[in-house]
């Protein structure tokens, strides 16, 4: 066992790696040059040689990406061009308002997706499940950053009852869970979990239907097992593939928050994307996606484990 | 020697047919995918006949008729911040919305299947290195990737495309690979191989038959994805620039109207998401057509 | 069933006039010498070594020119592995393989010469054609790839059709998916016999049919051989339909062959307690020969691990410490009959036979 996650580790390390070249290349992707966005305008030739060598710009490729390599290691992820402040910090606080709100809205999306998916497998070719199977249409069909606009139409401009934008009521720049920060993650969290629930929908769905058109159900309901029995029995089945694919949701909304954040003004890691490719803030742009694709890794890298955990048809020599 | 024949229904009198004509069959029935395949249509044909069917200019605008309502005389379906007629504009904005949409898919398509095919005949080394490149791209979710590379890249069109391309590549890959894999261990190909064909022959005839359908499909299902990633793109200020007419770009300048005219406000996301949901609707149609064991 | 020996003169004699013959009527058509393929030995970072399959290990035998060669065995014998090694569809690890005489692969015999010789009918799944091809386009397709023109290629899979009882009117055109099994598997020899081979393996070719089709597809074998004077290669773990067709037998134990001889010596005298426990096992029609005892006992080991000495005397009723120790090669005990057991040598110092 341990063995196997040893295994699955060192499968992911060149990933990984593979992953920091990328976001350190995309950088070198954009046209021009990478110095003439930190630079004055009307620095001399002089100066933008002297700026071009403090940052290292004048050393070949592979050598900037080892020294960048090597900071990031060590927790060095440069500063922010229009803050000034380290980059980590200012990520680090990003990160943990989006991950709130993602893993509301994953939450909210299971919960829901669980029970759409359920009641659909179970009625198969039902009224039920042809209204459960449209839901979940919807879900993966809806532009979500049009949902969320038209959420705050209606809860907001409409009707009043829920605030339009931000985390908090002074504007701030943390959501903490205490009722008067509960108003406003609520619209942004019910809109960013319509993916999630369509695709949970769907999936479970499918396995429920599966299990139940198994033999073994058959088998079991033939021994006179009731259908509480054979719903826990179905449940066991569903329970692995289920969860892995309510990680790997997790993962997306982390990675994809950028619209849902921009429509609600909500200061996560995806607010501060924007931000920084509209201010070509370089460091941090680098070091955003560095943060979010590490982590998507990392959670991939816990489902796969996890799911072989609870799973003992894969088996593991 | 007799010829030796079993007992046979009485030839049946239609001629025989093939794969195609069967799915083509089963999926005239499906009423959900017609439906959606007759909204597609009418999308499409609306974007390309825009100059004939438009009632106004795109582009001109009226500093006194802003943001009218739906029903306004002169305007069906109002005006936006600049005063020009939505309808006209959502029926341009079907072009650009539809071509950003859809061209990534096309291009993903030849080039990910090719290297998915190409990886999965082959197998080995050849395989495996190039599985781990495209996981490599599998690591990050779609939209960071899209928007970390369009940030990179620039706004502008060509730039989004190229973004969207490269974010759909690795999983047309993924399935192409897959699917190949399974096939290229049929008794049929290895029957082609004993009967002397090089690989070019078997590709072409036994291998890209069967595999380009079960891809397709699943492109097919990328397309409506690919419309809300793009209009996002827009939405966000990077792909679409103004003054041209994208649904995407369209919900983002409309949205200081949610507050006056939220009717008006809404409508570029309506249709984003009608032509997204149609497009699902139909691919999973045709999923189902093709799905059919014989 | 088996021609009357001054039958098989005549037949090798009239096989030796065709065009292709090279060695002339005393070369076999086929023959075999230590052909080795294991699999496996994989070392992976961090994994374990996987385990080497040694699926054939070490095989000999001739097949002559006209004749049936059958061979039997168990799951996991190594009898399909043989034949994709014969076709040259993987490659062997060790070993000789001359056809009429020559080394495939050598310069009197390349590889392409050897594939319009030599050709395998496969088991009929429904993976054995390709869905998207009519009947006509499968048959054609092996000529057409050795440069015959598309017209040319099509009347030539017509006429095939037609020979193995399939109308090319109401064939040609159809799919696999609009046709029964008994007929897919009709295709499958036609599709075969369009490179005009010599030699025609048939791995497990009627396995899938139902009884009575299985019935017709045999004989309609049986004449296509005598018509287009073919050898067979003849595969199947069903003993009974091995009996029917062939002249010679071949039982395959673990990769080795525990016996080799005509098909009637092998039937009603074998010398392998191998062979023995095969045929006991059958069932039998008749009430008064009850099996009453499991003839053979254990599951069939795997060819990973296989038993030192004789591969079989873990599950033999005959064993001897002897047996444990020592691989028995196998021994001729007349007529062209081989057995690789102890047993069946004289002086190998079984106690059996010293009491005896």
């Amino acid at each position: 066992m341990l063995l196997y996650i040893l295994r699955r580790i060192l499968y992911v390390t060149p990933v990984a790696l593979g992953v920091s070249v990328i976001c350190f290349l995309l950088v070198h992707l954009a046209p021009g040059d990478p110095l003439t966005a930190v630079m004055p305008i009307d620095a001399t030739a002089q100066q933008q040689a002297e700026m071009r060598q403090a940052y290292g710009f004048d050393r070949p490729l592979p050598v900037q990406y080892g020294i960048w390599l090597w900071k990031v290691l060590r927790g060095d992820l440069g500063h922010s061009i229009a803050t000034g402040r380290p980059v980590l910090s200012e990520v680090s606080r990003a990160v943990g308002n989006s991950l709130i709100l993602a893993s509301v809205a994953t939450l909210i999306g299971f919960t829901f997706g669980t029970f759409f998916g359920f009641v659909a497998g179970y009625f198969r070719d039902s009224p039920l499940d042809k209204a459960a199977s449209a839901l979940s249409v919807f879900g993966v069909s809806v532009p979500h950053y049009w949902l969320g606009i038209v959420m705050v139409i209606i809860f907001s401009a409409q009707l009043g009852w829920l605030p339009p934008t931000g985390a908090g009521p002074d504007g701030s720049g943390n959501w903490r869970p205490d009722a008067e920060h509960l108003r406003y993650i609520i619209l942004p969290a019910v809109t960013m979990s319509v993916i999630p629930m369509g695709i949970i929908a769907r999936t479970v769905r499918a396995l429920v239907a599966d299990i139940l058109g198994q033999e073994f159900v058959q088998a079991l309901r033939a021994k006179g097992l009731g259908e509480w029995g054979v719903f826990k029995h179905v449940v066991t089945n569903a329970a692995p593939t289920a969860l892995a694919v309510m990680g790997l949701q997790l993962g997306y909304l982390l990675g994809g928050s950028i619209l849902i954040e921009t429509v609600f003004a909500w200061p996560g890691s995806g607010f501060l994307l924007n931000a920084a490719i509209f201010q070509r803030d370089l460091p941090l742009l680098q070091g955003t996606i560095l943060v979010l694709a590490m982590f998507f890794v990392m959670l991939n890298l816990i489902v796969d484990v996890l799911q072989t955990v609870l799973d003992p048809r894969i088996q593991r020599a | 020697m007799a010829a030796i024949a079993e007992p046979l229904a009485p030839a049946p009198a239609r001629t025989s047919h093939g794969y195609w004509s069967g799915v083509a069959m089963r999926l005239t029935r499906d009423p959900v995918a017609m439906v959606a395949l007759a909204i597609i249509l009418a999308i499409v044909l609306a974007a390309i006949f825009a100059p004939l069917i438009a009632p106004a200019e795109p582009f001109r605008g009226s500093m006194i008729r802003r943001l009218k309502p739906i029903g306004f005389p002169g305007y069906p379906l109002g005006s936006d911040e600049l005063g020009r007629d939505m309808l006209t504009r959502l029926i341009y904005g079907g072009r650009l919305s539809l071509f950003i949409g859809v061209t990534p898919v096309l291009c993903a398509f030849m080039i990910g299947a090719s290297i998915g095919i190409f990886a999965g005949y082959l197998g080995g080394w050849i395989n495996t290195l190039l599985m781990r490149i495209v996981d490599v791209f599998f690591a990050f979710p779609s939209v960071l990737l899209a928007i970390a590379l369009s940030g990179a890249l620039g706004a502008g069109i060509l730039n989004s495309i190229v973004s969207l391309t490269i974010v759909f590549v690795p999983q047309i890959a993924r399935v192409a690979e897959s699917v190949t894999t399974q096939i290229r261990s049929r008794d049929y190909v290895e029957a082609a191989r004993v009967s002397g064909a090089g690989a070019f022959t078997i590709v072409r005839v036994h291998v890209l038959g069967n595999v380009l359908g079960p891809i397709f499909v699943y492109a097919t299902g990328l397309i409506s994805v690919s419309m809300i990633l793009a209009s996002g793109l827009s939405f966000l200020g990077l792909g679409v620039k103004p003054p041209e007419a994208e649904w995407g770009l369209m919900l983002n300048t409309l949205r200081t109207a949610i507050y006056t005219q939220p009717m008006v406000a809404a409508l570029p996301g309506m249709m984003i998401f009608l032509t997204s949901i149609s497009f699902n609707l139909f691919s999973d149609g045709l999923r189902s057509a093709m799905e059919v064991k014989q | 069933m088996s021609l009357s020996q001054s039958g098989i003169q005549d037949g090798v004699a009239a096989l030796a006039a065709d065009p292709r013959d090279r060695g002339g009527a005393g070369t076999p058509l086929l023959r075999v010498r230590g052909l080795i393929k294991h699999f496996g030995r994989k070392r992976g970072l961090l994994a374990k070594a996987s385990p080497v399959v040694r699926a054939v290990d070490g095989v000999d035998f001739d097949v002559a020119k006209g004749e049936t060669l059958g061979i039997v065995g168990e799951s996991g014998c190594g009898k399909s592995t043989t034949a994709r090694l014969i076709m040259q569809i993987i490659a062997p690890d060790l070993g000789e393989i001359l056809f009429d005489g020559e080394a495939v692969g050598s310069v009197a015999l390349d590889l392409t010469q050897f594939r319009k010789q030599v050709q395998m009918v496969f088991q009929d799944s429904y993976a054995s054609l390709n869905p998207r091809l009519t009947v006509e386009d499968t048959v054609a397709f092996g000529p057409r790839v050795h440069g015959l023109r598309r017209r040319a290629a099509i009347a030539r899979a017509h006429d095939l059709l037609d020979r193995v009882g399939l109308e090319p009117a109401r064939f040609a055109g159809r799919y696999p998916h609009e046709i029964s099994g008994g007929q897919r598997q009709r295709v499958n020899i036609a599709r075969a016999l369009a490179l005009e081979p010599r030699l025609l393996i048939l791995d497990e070719a009627v396995s899938a049919l139902d009884k009575s089709v299985e019935a017709q597809v045999l004989n309609l074998l049986l004449d296509l051989k005598d018509e287009f004077g073919l050898t067979f290669i003849f595969i199947s773990h069903d003993l009974n339909v091995v009996r029917f067709m062939s002249d010679r037998v071949m039982v395959m134990y673990l990769g080795k062959v525990a016996e080799v001889g005509p098909s009637e010596a092998i039937f009603s005298r074998p010398r392998h307690p191998y062979t023995e426990a095969l045929l006991a096992s059958m069932p039998s029609m008749d009430p008064d020969k009850r099996t009453e005892e499991a003839p053979i006992s254990g599951d069939p080991p795997n060819p990973i691990n296989p038993p030192a000495g004789c591969r079989f005397h873990t599950r033999c009723k005959m064993v001897a410490t002897l047996c444990a120790h020592a691989e028995p090669p196998p021994h001729h005990v007349g007529g062209g009959h081989l057995a690789a057991c102890h047993l069946a040598d004289p002086r190998s110092g079984h106690p059996r036979l010293v009491a005896a």
